[in-house]
């Protein structure tokens, strides 16, 4: 009987741990939902998504998340053009190409790059890469999209590396050697063969890499400037999303001040973005899973 | 296999033209790999030789200051230490209650499948946004101020999904005989959860374990937006007294600066003097990261050995 509520208690135990744990998503929504209320109480829906001009905290205030969005997207589409393809090529040697030994170094030095502290990017972004891009690009701005965003792309590229390798490793083997048995070589086998079938893995790898820049903030509030403007030319200064939030949160943000709710309200979209994003992801990847079972 | 580098001139038009794609698609994948690589190089050699001036014993006993050659980061990776040190006691046993949790008792739940979404959205959540929920929750929900017991607490959340996730991991890599056996001895599933399958996935867990602590020690943005101050000039309550019971706990409520917040600090500055600071403060985070990371991918290495 003893055994039985030990067993019982330390289940329980476990069980609100997991709990704690999965309650965290929910307390995120919660709060941003709560703390951006009284935001969306000042400022109409309307105003908020097609003002062309975001200045919360100037004098006269002006609501529109758009250059936000703007500033979000041109930064983290520099950054996917090249670590996704990049990052394909990458898995596709590994998993491929490359034989166990030569994988189980190689693979862990891409994870290397991953673990570099983004502020240390950032550093290198302003200080390292803008200086050498101007060299050779004349009116390439201090704070510039471009520096950021190719930085933010060896940032991310680890992340699609990684997890299209996960993709093309769970491709069952039996495929391969039917594609090598009629005659395929290696690189048909890869993209005609390997690749289709694990393409919503790679799918699920792709929208998890794009979730992961838009997500990103000390490179984009380090060397892309705090200038938040409609222009989607990159070698303009831009303010992110996140690069909004750390630039306002730097200063004294009363509680309650309108600056306060408005970086709750640019985090709420930030985060239905994500979320929607890692679970469309999520769902591709299970699906895929369950084909490749069965 | 073998036959890449054989003479094209042999070959049909066609033919010759995939082995060229082949040559190619293979040399574009194997350039990246060098470059990133490169990336990781040109990035600690810059970060050392711009650092160099300020990489001496002083740049670690002095407070940040104004003049940027008497500028350290004692502050800063006292804060850090402390903020990692609460983040790790916290996410530790919580993360790996909740893996065992999901992988030993929730296996076929009906709620099963809710709790993977959660988990899995929580490891893509931007850290910024761990940042605001502490904003809101412990700040000013929990009137726990922008204290070091905040940080803590953020950071714990932040890592949870690592945590969980390696420790999962290392859990599913149990041999099934070895937990039959020990059912079929008698065992009670708490049993051979202490006796077995938590001792098997040591090292697993010690892995996620280093590997959380590297991503917390580098983590900027949600500290930012709790108020971590930039300029601390003095350090946290000490946590020995010479009084009984010589330990406190007070420091947990103190303000804070960690490492990469004061290096943001110097490389947003506008003179070329302080950027030096920077560079050094990064050249030591980047050391300790790329140590703590190896030393997990060592860890993970010989784990994975050891079960094959």
């Amino acid at each position: 009987m003893i055994k039985i509520s030990k067993n019982s208690s330390a289940e329980g135990i476990l069980f609100l741990s997991a709990l704690v744990s999965v309650s965290v998503t929910f307390a995120i929504l919660f709060i941003l939902f709560r703390e951006a209320m009284p935001f969306f109480e000042e400022v109409s829906l309307k105003n908020f998504f097609f003002d062309s001009y975001w200045a919360p905290t100037f004098n006269p205030p002006r609501y529109g998340i758009a250059p936000l969005i703007v500033g979000t997207l041109s930064t983290t589409i520099i950054a996917c053009t090249f670590a996704v393809p990049a990052g394909f090529l990458v898995a596709v040697l590994l998993s491929e190409y490359l034989g166990q030994k030569a994988r189980s170094i190689l693979k862990p030095i891409i994870e290397l790059l991953a673990a570099i502290p983004s502020v240390v990017f950032g550093y290198f972004a302003l200080l390292v890469v803008t200086p050498w891009l101007q060299s050779f690009l004349p009116g390439l701005q201090g704070f510039n999209r471009l520096s950021a965003g190719i930085v933010m792309g060896f940032l991310i590229l680890p992340y699609m590396a990684s997890l299209s390798e996960d993709a093309l490793k769970a491709v069952p083997k039996h495929l391969r050697e039917a594609s090598h048995a009629l005659g395929a070589n290696r690189l048909e086998t890869a993209l005609k063969i390997v690749t289709p079938s694990a393409i919503s893995g790679l799918s699920s790898a792709c929208i998890l890499t794009i979730s992961r820049a838009l997500g990103e903030t000390m490179v984009v509030a380090i060397a892309a400037g705090e200038q938040a403007n409609l222009s989607w030319d990159p070698r303009q200064p831009a303010a992110t999303i996140t690069a909004f939030i750390v630039n306002l949160s730097k200063g004294d943000l009363p509680h309650g001040s309108i600056g306060y709710q408005s970086i709750f309200a640019a985090g709420l979209v930030l985060s239905v973005i994500t979320f929607s994003l890692n679970i469309f992801a999520h769902f591709i990847r299970k699906r895929f899973h369950r084909r490749n079972v069965s | 296999m073998k036959n890449q580098r054989m003479d094209l001139s042999v070959l049909s038009p066609k033919q010759r033209n995939q082995k060229i794609f082949a040559r190619i698609f293979v040399s574009l994948a194997t350039a990246v790999l060098i470059i990133s690589l490169g990336v990781i190089c040109v990035l600690l050699i810059r970060l050392f030789i711009d650092g160099v001036e300020r990489l001496n014993l002083d740049f670690f006993i002095n407070f940040p200051s104004r003049f940027p050659e008497k500028a350290g980061i004692l502050s800063a990776w006292v804060g850090s230490f402390a903020v990692v040190l609460l983040c790790l006691m916290f996410s530790i046993p919580l993360g790996i209650a909740c893996a065992i949790y999901l992988e030993e008792f929730a296996k076929k739940r009906f709620y099963s499948p809710f709790i993977e979404v959660c988990i899995g959205n929580l490891a893509g959540v931007p850290s910024i946004t761990f940042g605001l929920l502490a904003l809101g929750l412990f700040v000013y929900q929990f009137n726990l101020g922008s204290s070091i017991l905040t940080a803590g607490l953020t950071l714990s959340l932040l890592v949870l999904p690592v945590i969980i996730m390696s420790t999962r991991e290392a859990l599913r890599t149990v041999p099934l005989g070895l937990k039959e056996a020990a059912y079929s001895l008698g065992a009670t599933k708490l049993q051979v959860l202490r006796h077995h399958l938590i001792p098997q996935s040591q090292s697993g867990i010690f892995t996620g374990v280093i590997l959380s602590l590297s991503r917390a020690i580098g983590e900027t943005a949600p500290l930012i937006t709790i108020g971590a101050l930039t300029f601390i000039a003095f350090l946290p309550e000490a946590p020995v007294t010479g009084d009984f019971p010589f330990l406190n706990f007070n420091w947990v409520w103190d303000s804070f600066t960690v490492l990469p917040i004061q290096l943001y600090n110097w490389t947003s500055r506008p003179q070329a003097e302080f950027h030096k600071n920077a560079a050094a403060a990064s050249f030591i985070l980047v050391s300790l990261s790329l140590f703590l990371n190896s030393f997990a991918i060592v860890l993970r290495h010989r784990h994975n050995r050891k079960n094959i």
